[in-house]
């Protein structure tokens, strides 16, 4: 057991190297002067000079990647070039927000989606199979933005029961700020229903058909048992995967819900980055969201035999 | 000695080559995707050569005006007919999808092949390179480029097609590999075609239908990304009309003028169902264990 996570830590240290790199590179291949982009067109030339020296640009490039990859590990991932305020601080603090909603709404359609897919997979091609098929297959297909503009208009103007533009965090007043998440939590929950019912259907109709489920039905186990002890256990492993990718790209795509809700999430704040040519705060966000994307799916394959017993640590 | 061998008659003939199959109803996905497909290429190709208005004619005068008989889908802001301006946007988002889905194809099939068949250390760097990809969550990586290339079509065309070619890559190299042992493969091989003629004759059409597959989703997900990406004010910029763009551009409206973001997004869903159905059925008739 311990040895398989610290395999599977050191083999995700190559991956998060490269990713590394990568973002690295999109900064260097920014055409002009990196200093120059990092302080802003009103730097004056000594604060430029400084800003050369420190970022170690009359180093050859190799040295340059060490240079900053020492001081990224060190928690040092710069200032904004707006606001100047730390990185590291103001992406984790923004991360929260977006990392709260996703979260709970993965949970949400987790909890009623395995469920929904084992039952349709259960009653394969009856009338109930079609009608979760085609309810998943509709919702797969609606873009969450527009999801998220419709529930708006519902509930925050036709009925007026909820705030349509603003955020207030839980520790300021946490009835307010159910209120203001409440939209994105039920958008997101929507829209990520699709996807999970389907992939849970398809991997309970592999499971139903296994001998083990044949073998516990000749025992004398009781549908009930057969499928929520034995069926349900085995085919939530693939769904799992599912869900650990979901998480990742939610959490990239959420910034398109953070716009419709108006929300300091880690979303907008990348995308205000990009308007802004705030480099440092875009890097930053590149490698939050990357390294704990690659962390997901690291714990995905950890909880992977809790589900499934065949895969051994 | 002339007397000819007595062979069986039917030994001799051919088999038929398929028994002739009755025409069976196609199933219900498939023919709804199709419809919705058929209806898109139409809009799209419609909009081509003519729209009911001009879709960049501006008319203050004309702002914000519901549905009506001389602007069946109402008019924007600017008092642009939504009708045409959405025509439009089927085209902009088609064919971005189509030179996306292309690109990415054309150049993961190639790497992939190259890695399958090449193996050795240009498998592995390239498996690298390619997994390292992957790590970067959906469309962050193009949310990345874009930041350095700045909004235009083809630098979406360019940020996603690099996003989805790293699954595409891996979808041919998996495939190769896995047939690379079997029996044909290696008949192939004993009658003395080359690696190279093995490789392209035998090796590379079996990986047509499991890319099919992939393309058929790659075409939603990048009409997907690219409206994403128009909505953020990254994509195709204004005042192009694109689906995105215009749910954007509603925004500031929803309360006075709520047509103005029904109507794109009913055309970003109608897409994307289209696009999932035809993928649903293109699945079960490679898969038919999924279906009945």
């Amino acid at each position: 057991m311990f040895r398989f996570i610290s395999q599977r830590l050191a083999m995700s240290i190559p991956t998060l190297l490269l990713i590394s790199l990568m973002v690295f590179a999109i900064i260097r291949l920014v055409p002009g002067d990196p200093a120059l982009l990092m302080l802003g067109d009103m730097a004056d030339a000594h604060s430029l000079e400084v800003a050369r020296a420190s970022l170690g640009l009359d180093q050859p490039l190799p040295v340059q990647f060490v240079i900053w990859l020492k001081a990224v590990l060190s928690g040092d991932l710069g200032h904004s070039i707006t606001t100047n305020e730390a990185v590291l601080p103001l992406i984790l603090d923004r991360f929260q927000v977006s990392a709260g909603i996703v979260l709970v709404s993965v949970l949400l359609a987790a909890l009623i989606a395995v469920p929904a897919g084992l039952l349709a997979a259960w009653k394969q091609d009856s009338a109930l199979d079609f009608g979760v098929v085609s309810t998943a297959t509709l919702l797969l297909s609606i873009p969450s933005f527009w999801l998220g503009l419709l529930l708006l208009y519902a509930f925050g103007i036709k009925l007026g029961w909820l705030p349509v533009v603003g955020y207030v965090s839980f520790s300021q007043s946490p009835w307010q700020a159910v209120t203001f998440i409440v939209l994105p939590i039920v958008t997101l929950t929507l829209v990520e229903l699709g996807a999970i019912t389907r992939m849970a259907r398809a991997s309970a109709i592999e499971v139903l058909r296994l001998e083990y489920i044949t073998h516990a039905r000749a025992k004398g186990l009781s549908e009930r048992a057969v499928l929520w002890r034995h069926a349900l256990r085995n085919s939530f492993a693939p769904t799992l995967t599912l869900i650990g990718l979901i998480l990742g790209n939610l959490l990239s795509g959420i910034a398109v819900l953070e716009t419709v809700f108006t929300l300091p999430g880690i979303g907008r704040l990348m995308v205000d980055a990009i308007y802004a040519r705030d480099y440092p705060v875009l890097q930053g966000c590149l490698l939050l969201v990357t390294f704990v994307y690659v962390l997901v799916n690291l714990l995905v394959d950890l909880l992977y035999p809790l589900f499934d017993p065949r895969v051994k640590l | 000695m002339n007397k000819p061998l007595p062979v069986a008659p039917d030994v001799l003939l051919p088999a038929p080559a398929r028994a002739p199959r009755a025409w069976r109803v196609p199933p219900l996905n498939a023919l709804i995707g199709a419809t919705l497909l058929a209806l898109l290429l139409i809009m799209a190709a419609l909009g081509l050569v003519w729209t009911p208005r001009d879709p960049l004619a501006l008319n203050l005068l004309a702002r914000l005006q519901a549905p009506t008989a001389a602007h069946l889908l109402g008019t924007d802001e600017y008092g642009r007919d939504v009708l045409s301006r959405l025509m439009i946007g089927a085209h902009t988002s088609l064919w971005v999808s189509v030179l996306t889905v292309s690109l990415a194809i054309v150049a993961g099939t190639f790497l992939g092949l190259l890695a399958g068949f090449l193996r050795g250390w240009v498998d592995r760097g390239l498996m690298m390179i390619n997994d390292a990809l992957l790590a970067f969550p959906g469309i962050l990586l193009a949310l990345g480029l874009m930041a350095i290339i700045g909004p235009s079509l083809y630098g979406i065309v360019f940020a996603l097609s690099l996003a989805y070619t790293p699954s595409v890559v891996r979808v041919v190299r998996g495939t190769v590999l896995s047939l690379r042992e079997k029996e044909f493969v290696e008949a192939s091989r004993v009658i003395g075609n080359s690696e190279l003629y093995t490789m392209l004759r035998h090796i590379a059409p079996n990986c047509v239908a499991p890319v099919c597959v992939l393309a058929t989703s790659m075409f939603g997900w990048a009409i997907l990304a690219e409206s994403a990406l128009s909505f953020l004010g990254l994509g195709v910029p204004p005042p192009a009309a694109t689906w995105g763009n215009m749910l954007a551009a509603s925004r500031p409206y929803i309360a006075t003028a709520s047509w103005l973001g029904l109507f794109p997004g009913v055309c970003i869903a109608m897409a994307l169902l289209a696009f999932n159905l035809c993928g649903d059925a293109l699945r079960d008739r490679l898969d038919p264990r999924m279906s009945k």
